[in-house]
């Protein structure tokens, strides 16, 4: 495609702000027919509220959005489809308690457009009569897309669609993607995997802090991006980490932590491993394969059906996540959202894990409380200036709020589940700094994370789940892309259920 | 009057207090030598007992519930009263809040472990309670039900002919509250588990304690209530405090209280019930009739937790 | 190959809880019919009719609350609205010829769907939840009842109550019985099984997605009030129709028992599921029950406590099922 191509949609000078927060400052976009557009930044970069701007969720406060030359105001999303701009929004637009078929109908789609769509993504065999409650999160997405599809939209939007999906799915968006660009329609991608984006994407757009700061191919430009992304000051102090050499753990009398045969439904069955002090290790899985069910138990929130789990090599009877934290066993979930208070200060927020028990329930001794939260939150480098409400945080601070929790109370054996997810690269960096340090103290560490190279990056060995099983295990420094994947998909024997530390 | 606006956002209990200055000086421009100290002490007197109303029903709200039983458990507790008031005022104490306690119970079972929405619980449970007490009733026509001293006093009284002696429960009530609120780790938990009550069980915190003591709490509170209000009208009747369900609801979401929870405190709702009380008195002083009154009433408070919700976007 | 593996693993078993809410309903209500049949052996056509003409204005309040909780709002203005058109309708009926009547009660019926359509409006204007605003607006609509008609009183022509009254068509299947099956068939159903039902049971499930979907949440919202109404004048008017006179404080017993029915009935106070026929059924099991306590020479006040247990117990069951899951 040439760069004289049409041009098809253009942002100009747009700005949004919720209350207090300001969400974008000054937007620009320039869409032109027939290309696939990235638009980056980190969190709270804005790429979101935009989106939802274009297709008309909320108005702008300023701004134009022109659509093939003429000036345009949608009202609601159904506006923006009828002109042909349909968005795949981060969080999955179909109505829990209808069918799949009654959604479509919901959004005038026809149900033979849709099937053809789903043929193409290959989802052909979902039973259109299931309520969307009872599908999993990444073939909702794909259900979303999909749709999306189905009404035949001149641009379509896909925000983070990728996040969630397994590799095996997003493959197959990336495919429909291309194929949506050959027909010469335009995709706007937002994404914060710079792998995808170079692949994928013709040009990018990046945004910070609600301004775009620049519009570049996307070819060989990953450092600029990153660049334009962070601001050069912060993109230096957040300098990649090397890759860790395999670090010898000094084989220790008890581990922090050591599972024998944990077994869970169908999710989980045999799992055991041993996890020294000091030490971080990884767990690698496609979704769905058990990695959740398994943090869950460690951390209380799921019983497992059989199987021991051993703290400092004392066997735990886990009946509440209060159990798991008197053990030592401290939980950082995927979601956010699952763990804050949004409407809470963060001091609330920071402070909450010492209330757990009921002798906590009389007078607060309010100056050892402040003392210990401000401690922790300067550890973290938490920007407070929005701190009477969390909510008002971007994501990575709120993530670091979360951190900080266990920080400020008492914790052996910290488990991060996915913890970097949709955060921006120097959060992620000094996430894992954290984690090393945390380790150097002497603390163990659990991390799943979604993301197979930051396995390299952050651990000091890894596991690989399969269907429940450990599929596979190796120091960091084998713990390549390739070597991961393969045994993510079941493909390297399985290792001996008892591995050894 | 955009700074004035944020000043306001930022000091919601200002603004409130304002309002409420507005109503009292509003009666007294368009009745001159109406607010005196004996109408102030009508006022606290008669504020005291849906401001306790207000304070279980905080409680309740901070969560994210509600309790619609507390008019039925007032109700209840003031008539139980009068007709045990013959076997002594201890005994007809201990019986009448004991209905608050076991209410309380029930409730708290129902939202806390079972997870029943608050709001069908507590209607539930004001039923039976109302029913009961229609039944009972029939059991109790031949005694004859009074009021005891002690409570008359509670709920009428007034010292040196002007401090309602009702003043210094509620004051005693707000003092808990306000500390219990801010400064105990209970009330920090009341707040966190109407946040996110996901979070508080990731961090630990058995949710359902809380939530089972909360309930509790409201329905001694509004036992207590009834104590107050049988003793201000010295009759027990089995339509009591229904008039109270609404105001009840009102003072706390006038006075900032999320109904979703994790936001507001009981300061609010202190005003919020001095508020309700005075456009009573200002209802009551136009000289309109009943329907009329009820009609002003409702739509004053629909329009001022309009502006408030508003205004605290 | 992990898409057919979560696929395989979802593969449609409902949650016990869901059969309990879906089967609970119709099984109550045929043990309660049973039981009443065991009671009273005699019961026969009139004691049908009567049931029927009991329950026709609660029926209508437990539709109406259903559609608006099922929209993911609540109505506690539900017994003001009825006791509105009940005085309406008896006060303006009273020298009213029997054609007259019921060009008024088409007028009062459209007048419900505004009273409504105006709750709905305050919701969205306001920005208060359902539940306070409604909360409120039932005590000002319990003022315009009183305004109307200060004490019972009114009337209505004698071809009007006969309506009610009869059974034309068979002993068994008395006309209040028909008028529900005529109201509920005629204004709900077609809404139902149309894309404006969809809108509905959308706006209550997820109102973002069904914003994202094409919905407008806040017409979805009014259209759900306005209905509610509807079916509260209607219940205004059958009040009227039944019992001959209006009566302004009559309508105080509809709010609560219409959650009461809403819920006994198994529609999820969550909204976007459930659907009217359960809270029917148990608005003719309220009735019943009183009915049944009077043949047993029981206090019928023992009702009143019968109907909180009823939902207590009916809601703690819901909630041990999920708590015994929960366990598991």
């Amino acid at each position: 495609m040439s760069a004289q191509a049409k041009l098809l949609l253009r942002v100009t000078g747009v700005a949004k702000r919720f209350g207090s927060v300001i969400a974008l400052r000054a937007a620009e976009l320039e869409l032109r027919a027939g290309e696939i557009h990235a638009l980056m930044g980190a969190n709270g970069a804005g790429k979101s509220t935009l989106v939802k701007v274009i297709t008309g969720e909320f108005p702008a406060d300023a701004g134009e959005v022109t659509l093939a030359g003429n000036v345009t105001v949608f009202r609601s999303p159904a506006e923006a489809r009828r002109a042909g701009i349909v968005s795949v929004y981060q969080d999955p637009a179909l109505v829990p308690d209808l069918t799949i078929a009654q959604n479509m109908r919901l959004a005038r789609v026809p149900l033979d457009a849709v099937r053809a769509t789903m043929r193409e993504l290959g989802i052909e065999r979902l039973d259109l009569s299931r309520r969307a409650r009872e599908i999993d999160y990444p073939h909702l997405r794909l259900i979303d897309l999909s749709r999306a599809l189905a009404s035949k939209p001149r641009i379509l939007i896909l925000d983070e669609i990728t996040a969630a999906l397994p590799a095996d799915l997003s493959e197959r968006v990336f495919a429909a993607v291309r194929e949506w660009r050959r027909r010469g329609h335009s995709v706007i991608f937002i994404s914060h995997r710079m792998a995808e984006v170079a692949a994928l994407a013709d040009r990018a757009t990046i945004l910070r802090d609600g301004v775009t700061v620049g519009v570049t191919a996307t070819r060989d430009a990953e450092d600029k991006i990153v660049n334009m992304m962070l601001g050069a000051e912060v993109a230096k102090a957040a300098a990649a980490p090397q890759p860790r050499a395999s670090a010898g753990i000094a084989p220790q009398a008890a581990p922090a932590l050591e599972l024998r045969g944990l077994t869970y439904g169908h999710a989980l069955s045999g799992v055991s491993f041993r996890l020294g002090a000091g030490e971080i290790l990884g767990i690698a899985a496609l979704e769905g394969q058990g990695q959740q069910e398994l943090f869950d138990c460690i951390a209380g929130v799921r019983r497992a059906n059989s199987g021991e789990i051993l703290a400092n090599g004392r066997a735990l009877e886990l009946r509440h996540p209060a159990d798991a934290i008197r053990a030592g066993l401290v939980l950082v979930p995927a979601n956010r959202l699952h763990a804050l208070l949004p409407q809470r200060s963060i001091r609330e927020n920071v402070a909450l894990s010492s209330l757990g028990t009921l002798g906590a329930w009389g007078p607060i001794a309010m100056r050892a409380e402040r003392k210990r939260v401000e401690s922790a939150v300067e550890r973290l480098q938490i920007d407070k200036r929005a701190s009477s409400e969390v909510r008002r945080l971007s994501g990575g601070n709120q993530q670091k709020v979360v951190i900080a929790r266990w920080l400020a109370a008492e914790f052996r054996t910290l488990l991060c589940f996915d913890p970097t997810r949709g955060i921006d690269i120097g959060t992620k960096r000094q996430i894992y700094a954290l984690l090393r340090e945390v380790a150097g103290q002497g603390a163990a560490v659990l991390l799943f994370t979604s993301e197979l190279p930051e396995i390299r990056l952050a651990c000091d060995r890894a596991i690989v789940l399969f269907a429940g099983r450990i599929s596979g295990e190796m120091p960091a420094s084998e713990a390549d892309e390739a070597r991961l994947l393969r045994a993510a998909h079941g493909l390297a024997a399985p290792v001996r259920a008892e591995a050894p530390v | 009057m955009s700074q004035a606006l944020a000043l306001v956002r930022g000091h919601t209990i200002l603004a409130l207090i304002l309002l409420l200055a507005v109503f009292v000086l509003g009666i007294e421009i368009a009745r001159p030598g109406t607010v005196t100290p004996l109408w102030i002490s009508n006022a606290l007197l008669f504020a005291a007992p849906l401001a306790i109303l207000g304070a279980g029903q905080t409680l309740v709200m901070l969560t994210g519930g509600i309790d619609l039983s507390v008019a039925s458990v007032a109700t209840g507790a003031a008539y139980i009263l009068a007709t045990n008031a013959a076997s002594g005022d201890g005994t007809a104490l201990a019986l009448s809040l004991s209905l608050g306690l076991i209410v309380g119970i029930v409730n708290g079972l129902g939202v806390a472990v079972l997870r029943v929405q608050p709001l069908v619980m507590t209607l539930g449970t004001g039923l039976m309670v109302g029913g009961a007490m229609t039944v009972y009733s029939q059991y109790m026509l031949a005694s004859q039900p009074h009021v005891p001293a002690i409570i008359q006093t509670l709920g009428a009284g007034k010292i040196l002919g002007l401090i309602p002696v009702d003043l210094f429960l509620w004051a005693a009530i707000a003092a808990l509250m306000l500390f219990a609120l801010h400064r105990t780790g209970f009330g920090r938990l009341l707040y966190a588990v109407g946040d996110n009550r996901e979070a508080c069980h990731l961090a630990g915190i058995r949710v359902w304690r809380v939530l089972f003591v909360d309930y509790v709490l409201c329905a001694l509170l509004a036992a207590i209530a009834g104590l107050v209000l049988v003793g201000g009208t010295n009759a027990a009747d089995l339509s009591l405090a229904d008039v109270y369900l609404l105001p009840s609801v009102a003072c706390v979401i006038i006075g900032g209280t999320s109904i979703f929870g994790g936001r507001g405190g009981y300061s609010g709702t202190i005003v919020g019930a001095l508020i309700l009380t005075v456009l009573t008195s200002i209802l009551t002083l136009l000289d309109v009739p009943e329907p009329v009154k009820q009609i002003l009433y409702g739509a004053i408070i629909l329009s001022l937790a309009a502006a408030y919700a508003r205004l605290t976007e | 190959m992990g898409a057919v593996h979560i696929l395989r693993r979802n593969g449609g078993s409902r949650s016990f809880s869901h059969h309990l809410r879906a089967a609970g309903m119709p099984l109550l209500f045929l043990a309660s019919i049973l039981a009443t049949l065991a009671i009273h052996r005699n019961f026969g056509a009139f004691d049908v009719q009567s049931l029927a003409l009991g329950a026709l204005p609660l029926a209508m309040a437990a539709t109406a609350q259903a559609i608006v909780v099922i929209s993911g709002g609540i109505d506690l203005s539900v017994g003001s609205m009825i006791a509105v058109s009940n005085v309406l309708s008896a006060s303006l009926m009273q020298h009213a010829s029997f054609r007259q009547s019921l060009g008024l009660a088409v007028l009062i019926i459209g007048l419900g769907a505004v009273q409504g359509a105006i709750n709905g409006i305050l919701i969205i204007l306001s920005r208060i939840p359902d539940i306070v605003v409604t909360l409120t607006t039932g005590f000002i609509w319990g003022g315009v009842a009183l305004l109307v008609l200060e004490r019972p009183g009114g009337g209505a022509p004698s071809d009007f109550l006969e309506i009610g009254a009869g059974a034309d068509l068979s002993p068994f299947l008395p006309n209040a019985l028909l008028l529900l099956i005529v109201a509920v068939a005629v204004i709900w159903l077609p809404i139902r099984s149309s894309r404006l039902g969809l809108s509905l049971y959308a706006s209550g499930s997820d109102s973002v997605a069904a914003f994202r979907s094409g919905v407008d949440p806040r017409l979805a919202r009014i259209l759900a009030y306005g209905l509610g109404g509807i079916f509260c004048a209607v219940g205004g008017v059958s009040l009227t129709m039944t019992t001959g006179i209006g009566a302004p404080l009559a309508g105080a017993y509809y709010t609560l028992s219409s959650v009461a029915a809403v819920v006994i009935g198994g529609v999820s106070l969550n909204g976007g599921r459930g659907g009217v026929l359960g809270p029917i059924l148990a608005a003719l099991l309220l009735t019943l029950l009183p009915m049944d306590l009077i043949f047993l020479n029981i206090d019928p006040n023992y009702g009143q406590v019968i109907q909180g247990t009823l939902i207590v117990l009916v809601v703690m069951v819901g909630g041990f099922a999920a708590f015994l899951q929960g366990r598991s």
